[in-house]
């Protein structure tokens, strides 16, 4: 792990920093009994994801075999252990997007951004996932971009609905910089 | 446990298929019904381990209640009434295999396990004869990063026997389900490669994985290669505890001792030299026990640390789990080699010599009941010859393979004896196979070089320490010592012996918090010592454990010689080669060093 980990959500602290912050966590809960996932929670938390060696402060701490470490993350989808993106893309995939093109969208999308399902773009600016239905059936396909939801989306119009945010993303990066260097 | 049970608790009465049966409260059905000589399949549970209920192939049918229930985790009350292979029940089970065969990536016809797969095997008894279900076949991904171990993951039908004995049996933890529903896989965190993660490769998961998906490395090829070869010297060594088990191979009762007939397959496959790992295990005692005496002089007179208690050293899967998880204790492990490995050092050095090879003609072939010996040959450390000192290791299976590879007829085999020197060696070395027989052995030599007396216990058997309990102890007050050795005159040696790698926690951890003072504990890294070995033909169960534990102490006092320091061919090797225990070329040749390693196993990110 480098020193300052640019996926960090929290623009304040570096990611030694972060980890120490984890670090006094863990203290508090080292023998409470169920704390596996709370811990889990708050490190993904502080991080914005959960790195290898948060994870491996956790299993050390809470004295539990890194393989169920490992297995209680992989198991919830809330966890993820690649760093996202500043803005979130999710398309859904629910019966009503999906017969209605959703699946087209989702390839532009893959296309576009160059990342599959779950991935997050090399500069760190998108993160790709997919929803099983948002409730917004009749606007069909839907894709949310962070918490904006845009309907009735077509692949030829990605490139257009992601440009705000791409600036966007890119102004909170040279930001961030900043403030870690 | 049970049988405890009768004495203190609560009967229960229960029927299962019509039969009145009485078992104590909190037994559960299976357990019960095996009680009255009902067998209800399963493909998840572990004797002994915490019931898991994850391949629902033990349900079974309860009266009054609308669903079928896993006899497994489900305790017997008072007035059940249980169906255990009712027609409901058969049409469940083998609705639970037809699903399991369809995701099965089983390449059966070439399947390691094509003799002895408990899911065929059940498929078998509950007339399976067509799959109706179609479907996406579990992903295969093969794994052969360890030298022990070799996972196939297409082949893993998630009944989690391995999760068990990895975290409950062994508290190693390097397997647990990854991933959720379909995806699911077992292995370690994030599907990394064995070898990545602190793994022991004591093999407990390949012994008790119901299909092929966890089995030891094949290296019979390997052997047959080097036999091949004219410009190879090839010598095998056998483990003291295969000769109890290989017999289960070719059909014997468990516990039947088939030593002569070893010998002489080994001859039939055409290896030049047939010698005895217990050889070894003879020059095992010598150092070990001389070490545990040079420690008690050096706590006792010298009042410095021994450091004590000494731990034993001769199960490499134990060195492992201490390299990892117990490094503060790392001084206490003997400095010993195992005897595998002074084996293949004295081979290539003195056994060369006398033969006029050169060390690299010679080739050294193990068999040994065990996966992680396949690891230990390959330590850097394990190179005092100049090479490699153990060539290759095969399991008990691997040679029950070969020997019918060679179209052997084992039955009809003579009884022959093992080469010298080499092949010569004392009681005290069979007792090497089982749980308490280092410390057993150890203790032999020991008193008799303190005192000039034999050890005072009936038969020389230590019983406190012998037996299938995971934590045993016993004391010795030293009487009679002799003038070399008054230090010790009075003193009550205190040993505890340990199987199994949560019960060595257990005693290291009740050390480490001061609750109990030890000079000596033997620690055998798997339940029942090597007689249990992971390498062992399959199914190992108590019941197997105590028919091999009785053959080991039956070779044992068949020996005419039962101390390690009364082998002659040992007194021979120091008196020609190695000079003193605990000598500088003794040091050179048979004792090793530790180092620290990670708990969690090497970092992904480096």
């Amino acid at each position: 792990m480098g020193t300052a980990d640019p996926g960090s959500l929290c623009q304040q602290s570096t990611f030694e920093e972060l980890l120490g912050q984890l670090d006094d966590v863990l203290l508090d809960y080292a023998k409470v009994p169920g704390a596996l996932i709370p811990v889990l929670q708050i490190a993904q938390t502080l991080f914005g994801y959960l790195p290898e060696e948060a994870l491996r402060r956790i299993s050390r701490a809470l004295d539990k075999p890194y393989s169920e470490v490992a297995g209680v993350v992989g198991f919830y989808s809330f966890f993820t252990t690649v760093p996202r993106g500043r803005v979130m893309v999710r398309v859904c995939l629910g019966t009503a997007c999906y017969v209605r093109g959703g699946k087209e969208v989702l390839a532009g999308l893959k296309n576009l951004l160059g990342v599959e399902v779950g991935e997050t773009t090399p500069d760190r600016a998108f993160s790709l996932d997919v929803g099983r239905c948002f409730g917004a059936c009749g606007l069909a396909p839907v894709i949310m971009i962070d918490d904006d939801v845009h309907q009735g989306v077509r692949p030829a119009q990605l490139s257009r609905l992601l440009e705000p945010y791409r600036q966007g993303a890119a102004a909170d990066g040279s930001a961030r910089r900043d403030q870690d260097s | 446990m049970t049988r405890q049970g009768k004495t203190n608790c609560k009967m229960v009465h229960l029927t299962i298929n019509n039969a009145p049966v009485d078992v104590a409260e909190g037994t559960t059905i299976l357990n019960a019904a095996r009680q009255v000589g009902i067998r209800i399949p399963t493909l998840c549970h572990v004797e002994r381990l915490k019931p898991v209920g994850a391949c629902r192939i033990c349900v079974v049918e309860l009266d009054g209640v609308q669903n079928l229930a896993a006899a497994c985790s489900m305790p017997v009350s008072e007035g059940l009434c249980v169906r255990t292979h009712s027609q409901r029940v058969r049409e469940a089970r083998r609705l639970v295999v037809e699903l399991l065969l369809s995701e099965h990536d089983g390449q059966c016809q070439t399947c390691e396990r094509r003799e002895d797969c408990e899911l065929q095997a059940l498929s078998a008894e509950l007339g399976v004869r067509e799959v109706s279900y179609e479907g996406e076949r579990t992903r295969r991904r093969l794994d052969s990063s360890t030298p022990a171990l070799f996972r196939d993951s297409g082949k893993c039908i998630k009944c989690r026997r391995c999760v068990s004995v990895c975290s409950e049996l062994q508290h190693v933890g390097a397997l647990a389900a990854q991933g959720r529903g379909f995806e699911t896989t077992i292995g370690p965190a994030f599907n990394r490669d064995l070898s990545s993660v602190a793994c022991v490769q004591c093999g407990q998961c390949a012994a008790v994985c119901p299909v092929g998906a966890i089995t030891e490395r094949d290296q019979v090829d390997e052997l047959w290669a080097a036999i091949d070869d004219p410009s190879k010297h090839v010598i095998v060594q056998t483990a003291p505890a295969i000769r109890a088990a290989l017999g289960e191979c070719f059909g014997y009762e468990p516990g039947t001792l088939v030593t002569g007939k070893m010998v002489a397959a080994l001859r039939r496959l055409g290896v030049d030299a047939v010698f005895d790992t217990n050889f070894a295990a003879d020059l095992t005692i010598m150092e070990e026990g001389s070490e545990l005496l040079a420690r008690l002089k050096r706590q006792l007179l010298d009042n410095q640390p021994g450091p004590l208690p000494l731990l034993t050293s001769c199960s490499p899967g134990w060195i492992l789990y201490m390299e990892h998880f117990h490094a503060d204790f790392l001084p206490h492990l003997s400095s010993c080699k195992s005897p595998q490995q002074m084996f293949g050092a004295v081979a290539k050095s003195y056994y060369a010599q006398q033969q006029g090879l050169r060390p690299e003609q010679v080739f050294v072939a193990s068999i040994m009941p065990c996966t992680a010996k396949k690891y230990e040959c390959q330590r850097p450390e394990m190179t005092s010859s100049g090479s490699q000192d153990v060539d290759v290791v095969l399991t008990t299976r691997e040679l029950g393979k070969m020997i019918r590879a060679a179209g052997v007829e084992f039955h009809e085999l003579p009884d022959e004896s093992m080469d010298d020197p080499l092949g010569r060696s004392s009681g005290a070395a069979d007792i090497f196979a089982t749980t308490g027989g280092v410390c057993e052995a150890a203790l032999r030599t020991v008193h008799e070089i303190v005192t000039g007396q034999p050890l005072p216990a009936e038969n020389l058997h230590l019983t406190a320490v012998s037996g299938l309990s995971g934590i045993k102890e016993a004391a010795l007050t030293i009487q009679g010592a002799l003038p070399a050795w008054s230090f010790l005159e009075g003193v009550t040696v205190q040993v505890a012996v340990a199987h199994g790698l949560d019960n060595a926690r257990q005693v290291l951890e009740q050390v480490r918090r001061g609750e109990k003072s030890y000079h000596f504990i033997e620690v055998m890294t798997c339940p029942g010592g090597c007689i249990g070995g992971a390498g062992q033909p399959r199914f190992t169960d108590d019941r197997v454990r105590q028919a091999r534990m009785a053959a080991i102490y039956r070779e044992d006092e068949g020996k005419s010689v039962r101390k390690s320091h009364e082998n002659t061919a040992i007194q021979q090797l120091y008196q020609d080669f190695l000079g003193e225990p605990l000598g500088p070329r003794a040091h050179e040749l048979l004792h090793t060093r530790y180092a620290p390693r990670d708990t969690l196993g090497k970092s992904e990110s480096g």
